[in-house]
């Protein structure tokens, strides 16, 4: 990088792996907060009992649906219903809120209202546009002009809406192929096979791979679709502590030196299932160290990169491409084409016999609808348009603004004094907010400055790391993001949010002088360990609502 | 306490003042003086048991420290160069098993089409155009002019993809307004839209039934279901296919094992399909309601293949047999077969499509439906309301094609004499040992059909 100055004025950068990036950082909270956010959640509960208790007794109309009726069992159960109707009703307005047009640099919502705290609202008629830092527009190709949109309605006119039939039956079009070929050249491997669904292409592709008598070892975050396609497959399924290289080597010695349970005969396969980059953590699978125990250990590895295609990578070609990784190494490379493409469905690309072998038997293929050609022609014009093919720069440009983009705002986050997870490199900055009451004031404080963001909290995280997730776009300029950091830092006064041990905060006046990203980013945000790790690790016995926190297979 | 050893002087008083400097600081903390008052009390009385209190507190503190209790402890002990020994050993098999013959064959033999979708197709190594009678678009709408424009209209003003599940900003008005149109042309009281019409029951069971639930389905029902079902984890008994006898039976019988066993109420479902993709088969509702309501089942039907097709007004299996969509638990249905584009739906009351988003799995966690698609799936069901004459068409050209067909020697026509959507098997005039040539022979077929 020898014309990093030169990027700097451009506001550009490139995205790949430098020697001296700290890597994967997860500060911990001050005891404060901890015990605070035990306390809150702990407060919300016993009102929540509370309010059952003397609910159930003088307003019991309202709990009707929790009862018998006339001998059919209630839909759901009182117990699993205690989390959506004591917590996190209270802040539905934060939730599914209602947009309208394209989800590019800015998002229109529909303003909306409630009379009944949170359980009904209405559209008031109103609009407003938010600066948008939730939707996973990476590379900005979330148009409704320019030359994607010009291809597709063309295709349109063509092709017609739907081929309303599964790839195995009459869905398979010529376009199809076209596209896997595309995708198979743009990820480096030899072979690609497209879906009509993100999810499930991991939920249908997963149980095709593997099952009873073999194991898979999946990362404690990985996506609710793997869990589902793991649990779907039959095979044996442990798990290790997130992104943790030592934990995994011990559970790979331990699995493979043990053999099945019970019977301790050797495993048939072992499929590592990793993700890019974490859609919840902003944190990059550490991948050289993957392969390097992939070659001592010879398990199949399977990499998700719903997340980290497109937006990683000097090409854009995903996690293999950030690390200069020879895409070969990994069997199976998974993408999504909701993210960077601007588009929707899934990708599986592997090695030819393995492609063939996944036509015949993934349920996907045989029964799903195949996906329609007004995306595919979206994926197929936005893919060339990044791989240059299109004879203009602007695939470059928009990777390099991606990068620049990411790095400029999650490093003056940390500077400013958040804690946020994840690699600096991550398009995707979680800012942690600890106490549940910040959830919902964090995001009605921004929607008030006309910023859109994601707010998550148990159970879609662990109960002490509640989080706003801000996910960045090629097509935000620097003063959006100025914007963005003037924002949090008022709110982050507000709410108490700038709890880092950074030594090195610096004020927002000082860091808007900063031009661009300086080299001396900082290492210095320390990670102090707890001598109370359990207390944060360790899910509570009321673990009323476990969606995503995966168990080991019954 | 002096001592002729200066050191040990030294010490005493070091000793001394820091245990005065504890007990001064634990004096400050409220409460403290009861504590230690406690202490002294039950020590006096019994100082056994300060000793027994004294070792609960030192083993709630290594209980705390130590790592996590397994329960699974019947692991093998192994020196660690055993480990690497075995490591080095163990060979795993390959990723994938290598493809047959007749599956290579049936690789090469899936049609690809060269073009557009629509009643006459090309193939991309045939030059004949083909009669299509193998998509599912049984009101014509591939083609269909209006529909076209309105998606061109939609992706100028929403761009095609939606870039975010739709509890983060993904909810566009026009998946609103889809969930209230089909409503409204079904019947029902709410809809929930799922981005693909695979995934939708496969969602759509787990969020409900869970374990020690009970579900009691039919043999025949499609792949999408069986899959939910599997994932589940509920009691599952199946009856056989289109068996309304053995179907009571099974309910009886599970009937019997609760007042046997004594269990509690768990939820109940009955699953199956309006017209069976696998027979060409149309349940029989009018039954079925009885025997939920009979035996308190609640009814799960997957309306993927009716939907569009049976009925005055197309809107299903209730409207062929005029029965309220009411008093069905929950119609799952699908956008990609008539409808023409892509998607599937989950139509029941409130509480049913309420109580999905937020635990239906392809729901919370899976990018929403393109704006698009789910506004030309709105035009389509308008479409069928302006049209009121398109079902009755479809039974016409389906009775004109089977009755045509119905002297055919080699082979029967399988299923309900009203269902679009039928096998033609080989019957026993066809003298083949096993499937496989049967296959064969079947594959023969179309390839004379497609390319003389």
């Amino acid at each position: 990088m020898g014309s990093n100055s030169d990027y700097t004025e451009k506001r550009r950068y490139i995205s790949k792996k430098r020697d001296d990036d700290p890597g994967w950082v997860e500060e911990e909270p001050p005891y404060y907060f901890l015990f605070t956010t035990y306390l809150s959640y702990l407060i919300l509960i016993c009102f929540g009992h509370l309010r059952d208790f003397f609910g159930k007794r003088f307003k019991s109309k309202n709990y009707r649906h929790l009862k018998e009726q006339n001998g059919y069992a209630p839909l759901n159960s009182d117990f699993d219903n205690f989390y959506v109707r004591r917590l996190k009703l209270r802040i539905n307005d934060v939730f599914n809120r209602p947009v309208t047009g394209v989800p590019g640099r800015k998002i229109t919502l529909l303003e909306r209202k409630t009379d009944d705290y949170c359980k009904t609202f209405q559209l008031t008629g109103n609009t407003r546009e938010c600066l948008n830092l939730s939707s996973y527009n990476y590379l900005g190709f979330a148009q409704c002009e320019g030359p994607c949109a010009d291809a597709v309605e063309q295709t349109v006119k063509k092709y017609g809406i739907s081929s309303c039939s599964p790839r195995a039956e009459v869905g398979s079009l010529d376009l199809h192929l076209q596209v896997e070929s595309l995708v198979a050249r743009f990820v480096g491997k030899e072979a690609a096979m497209i879906i009509s669904m993100g999810y499930s292409t991991n939920s249908t592709t997963i149980p095709a791979l593997v099952s009873k008598g073999c194991l898979i070892i999946s990362d404690e975050l990985n996506h609710s679709s793997i869990v589902f396609g793991s649990r779907l497959s039959g095979a044996f399924i442990r798990v290790f502590k997130h992104n943790n290289m030592n934990d995994l080597e011990a559970l790979l010695k331990e699995c493979i030196s043990q053999g099945q349970p019970r019977t301790h005969r050797p495993w048939k396969k072992i499929l590592l299932i990793v993700e890019g980059i974490y859609s919840m953590e902003g944190s990059i699978c550490n991948l050289p160290k993957i392969l390097e125990f992939k070659r001592k250990y010879k398990f199949y590895l399977y990499v998700d990169e719903a997340h980290s295609i497109g937006a990683l990578g000097p090409s854009g070609r995903g996690v293999c491409d950030y690390y200069g990784v020879n895409p070969d190494e990994v069997d199976i490379l998974m993408g999504t084409f909701t993210k960077s493409f601007g588009a929707a469905g899934g990708y599986i690309a592997a090695d030819k016999n393995v492609i063939d072998y996944l036509r015949l038997s993934s349920h996907a293929s045989i029964y799903a609808e195949s996906m329609t050609p007004l995306v595919l022609q979206q994926i197929y014009t936005s893919m060339s348009i990044i791989m240059g093919e299109d004879g203009t720069n602007e695939g470059r440009e928009r990777l390099e603004r991606l990068a620049f983009n990411a790095r400029y705002l999650s490093t003056n986050l940390r500077r400013l004094g958040f804690i946020i997870y994840g690699n600096y490199d991550s398009p995707i900055i979680p800012l942690i907010l600890f106490n549940p009451a910040k959830i919902p004031a964090f995001s009605r404080e921004c929607l008030k400055r006309n910023i859109a963001v994601v707010v998550v909290g148990y159970p879609a995280t662990p109960m002490i790391s509640s989080r706003a997730r801000f996910c960045i776009s090629a097509a935000h300029t620097k003063e959006d993001l100025d914007v963005i950091l003037q924002a949090c830092d008022e709110i982050g006064d507000i709410l108490q949010l700038k709890l880092s041990n950074n030594p090195k905060k610096l004020s927002l006046e000082e860091i808007l002088k900063i031009e661009g990203l300086s080299n001396d980013y900082d290492k210095s945000v320390c990670i102090k360990k707890l001598p109370f790790d359990f207390l944060i690790h360790t899910e509570l016995p009321i673990d009323l609502y476990k969606i995503r926190r995966q168990t080991i297979a019954e | 306490m002096a001592t002729s050893y200066p050191v040990l002087n030294d010490l005493f008083i070091f000793l001394n003042s820091t245990i005065t400097d504890i007990s001064i600081v634990y004096s400050r903390i409220p409460g403290s003086g009861i504590l230690l008052k406690y202490i002294k009390n039950s020590h006096q009385n019994d100082p056994f048991r300060t000793f027994l209190e004294a070792l609960l507190v030192i083993f709630a503190i290594i209980y705390l420290f130590t790592n996590k209790y397994r329960t699974d402890n019947k692991l093998i002990d192994l020196t660690p160069s055993e480990v690497e020994e075995l490591v080095e050993e163990w060979q795993p098999e390959p990723l994938v098993p290598t493809i047959t013959e007749s599956q290579r064959l049936e690789l090469e033999k899936t049609p690809i089409l060269n073009g557009p979708q629509g009643p006459k197709v090309k193939l991309v190594n045939c030059k004949n155009s083909l009669i299509n009678l193998a998509s599912f678009d049984f009101l014509g709408l591939t083609t269909n002019q209006l529909i076209k424009e309105k998606a061109i209209q939609i992706l100028r003003k929403y761009g095609v993809g939606s870039c975010g599940p739709p509890g983060f900003y993904g909810t566009i008005d026009v998946h609103t307004e889809f969930e209230r149109t089909i409503s409204e042309f079904l019947g029902t009281e709410d809809t929930i839209l799922y981005s693909q019409a695979f995934s939708t029951i496969g969602s759509a069971i787990p969020s409900f039934c869970k374990r020690g639930d009970i579900i009691v389905a039919d043999q025949g029902c499609n792949f999408a279901i069986q899959k939910g079902i599997q994932i589940s984890r509920s009691i599952i008994r199946w009856y056989k296919h289109d068996d309304m006898q053995d179907l009571e039976n099974v309910l009886l019988k599970i009937k019997n094992e609760d007042i046997e066993s004594g269990r509690r109420l768990t939820r109940r479902f009955i699953v199956t399909e309006g017209i069976f993709e696998n027979s060409g088969k149309i349940a029989q509702l009018p039954k079925l309601l009885e025997l939920k309501k009979k035996f308190k089942y609640r009814l799960i039907l997957d309306e993927s293949l009716s939907i569009g097709t049976l009925g005055k007004r197309g809107a299903g299996l209730t409207d062929y047999y005029n029965i309220s969509p009411k008093e069905i638990d929950m119609i799952v249905g699908s956008m990609c077969t008539a409808f023409c584009s892509s998607g599937g739906f989950c139509s029941g009351s409130f509480e049913i499509t309420d109580y999905q988003r937020i635990s239906g799995p392809a729901y919370c966690y899976s990018a929403a439906l393109p704006a698009v698609l789910s506004a030309c799936a709105t035009e389509s069901v308008r479409n069928l309301d302006r049209n009121p004459h398109l079902p009755a068409k479809i039974l016409s050209n389906t009775s004109t094609f089977k009755s045509n067909m119905s002297n055919a020697k080699y082979v029967t026509i399988d299923g309900c004499p009203d269902s679009p959507v039928f096998h033609i098997r080989l019957n026993e005039n066809v003298k083949a040992n096993s499937i496989e040539e049967k296959e064969k022979f079947l594959q023969e077929i179309v390839d004379e059909v497609c390319f003389n």
